[in-house]
């Protein structure tokens, strides 16, 4: 058995320590079970549903196919960091006004995946938009509804501008 | 020893060499899930994918190679520079995936996992990639032919990285294009890219239809025969004759992911189209 890790990561602007870890566990298992950050989703644990998308570095990337150890030294931003409580980003509103949630489960994964889209491409087709969501699976909306927010979002950016 | 995130390349080799049974990870997106499922269970592990040295490239104009460092992602390889001097790697790299994976994985990665469904590598075999290893001993270089030995099965030493792969920098048209049961994230259940050389050659390298990467010597000379490279036309008969050479040099297998049957068929049509993509006129 290997030994234990200990380790420090930077979530949401923070440093929060991380001991007694076994050096297998994903980032998303330390965030979840270890960080009590339970905002980023685990389903199929291979990078296929999108569910546990965080932003490391600035790059979205699915946490359960980060080595949490590895990830020491980069700046994680989990859904809990995209806002304050009470205080949700335009991608969220954008999703609540358009109905792009219903079970909302996908739905942390998905505005993680909005808000990395809308920074590299702000005026996306829908085109851009499906493919750029493509990482993330809904079992419920059809996506048109959350196609719809993503577009409303980009839509109001370049009004404000 | 438990995880060391490496941040030079030297430091990476001392402990590989002395811990052999050490996990490399580079992106994570084939490792991490082999963990996720329990089918692996590291005590060591040594992460590659931060180290500056492999996450650089560089163009050699002179010899007209690129040199691609092993952790440059694929999500980089998708977009510009290589978009213009590889195109067919960054058609492949597009559909790697999603963009979540994409912006993780990468292309020594893919060299190291050396499936035979890696969309990076029939890229690799039709350029005739180079891949160069290093290790404490020294540094080699081999053929992406040589080094991919089998299905999951690689040339590569205890103790060794990958450190870089070079391919050449051509001007005629290279493409890639692959059948899977959806257009994102899925993985192929057959792809080819074909590459237009400098000299006059056109090569196809097919994979998910055989244990490694397959080369079709007889599809390739007869397209030689048959295309007008200066008016950039095929007769759509010998196109149709491509593919089907190109489908009789397949080895599929039946297995959870599609048929041989089927995937004799789809190698088939992709051959002809690209056949038809790089020379579409008449």
């Amino acid at each position: 058995m290997a030994e234990s890790q200990h380790y420090v990561l930077h979530v949401n602007g923070m440093p929060h320590e991380v001991g007694d870890a076994w050096v297998g566990e994903s980032l998303l298992y330390v965030l979840r079970e270890r960080l009590g950050l339970t905002g980023s989703k685990g389903a199929c644990e291979q990078g296929e549903c999108g569910s546990c998308s965080v932003l490391i570095d600035g790059e979205l990337i699915c946490s359960c196919l980060v080595l949490a150890a590895s990830a020491t030294d980069q700046e994680i931003v989990t859904i809990e960091g995209i806002a304050p409580v009470g205080s949700p980003t335009d991608v969220q509103d954008a999703f609540v006004e358009f109905g792009a949630v219903q079970c909302g489960f996908c739905t942390p994964g998905l505005i993680m995946a909005a808000h990395a889209l809308l920074e590299r491409t702000p005026q996306p087709s829908e085109t851009e938009i499906r493919e750029e969501l493509s990482g993330n699976i809904c079992r419920c909306t059809g996506y048109g509804r959350i196609i719809e927010a993503v577009q409303r979002v980009a839509v109001s950016r370049t009004d404000q501008r | 020893m438990t995880v060391l995130v490496a941040t030079t390349l030297n430091e990476a080799l001392e402990l590989l060499s002395a811990e052999p049974d050490a996990m490399v990870l580079a992106g994570g997106t084939d490792a991490m899930v082999e963990i996720n499922m329990g089918h692996r269970r590291p005590e060591g592990v040594v992460a590659v994918g931060r180290i500056p040295e492999l996450r650089t490239w560089s163009y050699n104009a002179e010899s007209a190679t690129l040199r691609i460092g092993a952790a440059v992602t694929y999500g980089e390889l998708e977009s510009d520079p290589f978009v213009r001097w590889v195109p067919a790697l960054s058609q492949a790299a597009r559909t790697v995936g999603s963009p979540q994976i994409r912006h993780a994985a990468t292309l020594g990665g893919n060299v190291a996992t050396c499936s035979p469904a890696g969309d990076g590598l029939p890229v690799l075999a039709a350029l005739e990639a180079t891949v160069h290893l290093v290790s404490l001993d020294g540094s080699r270089s081999i053929q992406f032919s040589d080094f991919m030995t089998g299905p999951k099965r690689t040339a590569l030493w205890p103790g060794e990285l990958i450190e870089s792969v070079s391919l050449p920098v051509f001007s005629g048209w290279q493409g890639y294009a692959k059948v899977g049961v959806r257009n994102a994230m899925v993985i192929s259940n057959a792809g080819a890219c074909l590459v237009v050389d400098d000299v006059g050659g056109v090569r196809i390298a097919l994979g998910s239809v055989g244990p490694t990467i397959l080369r079709c010597a007889e599809a390739e000379s007869f397209a030689v025969s048959v295309v007008d490279v200066q008016g950039g036309s095929v007769a759509e008969s010998d196109a149709q004759e491509f593919g089907r050479l190109v489908a009789s040099a397949a080895q599929p297998i039946d297995d959870h992911r599609s048929t041989a049957a089927y995937r004799r068929h789809a190698i088939e049509v992709l051959a002809r189209r690209l056949l038809r993509r790089a020379f579409p006129n008449g």
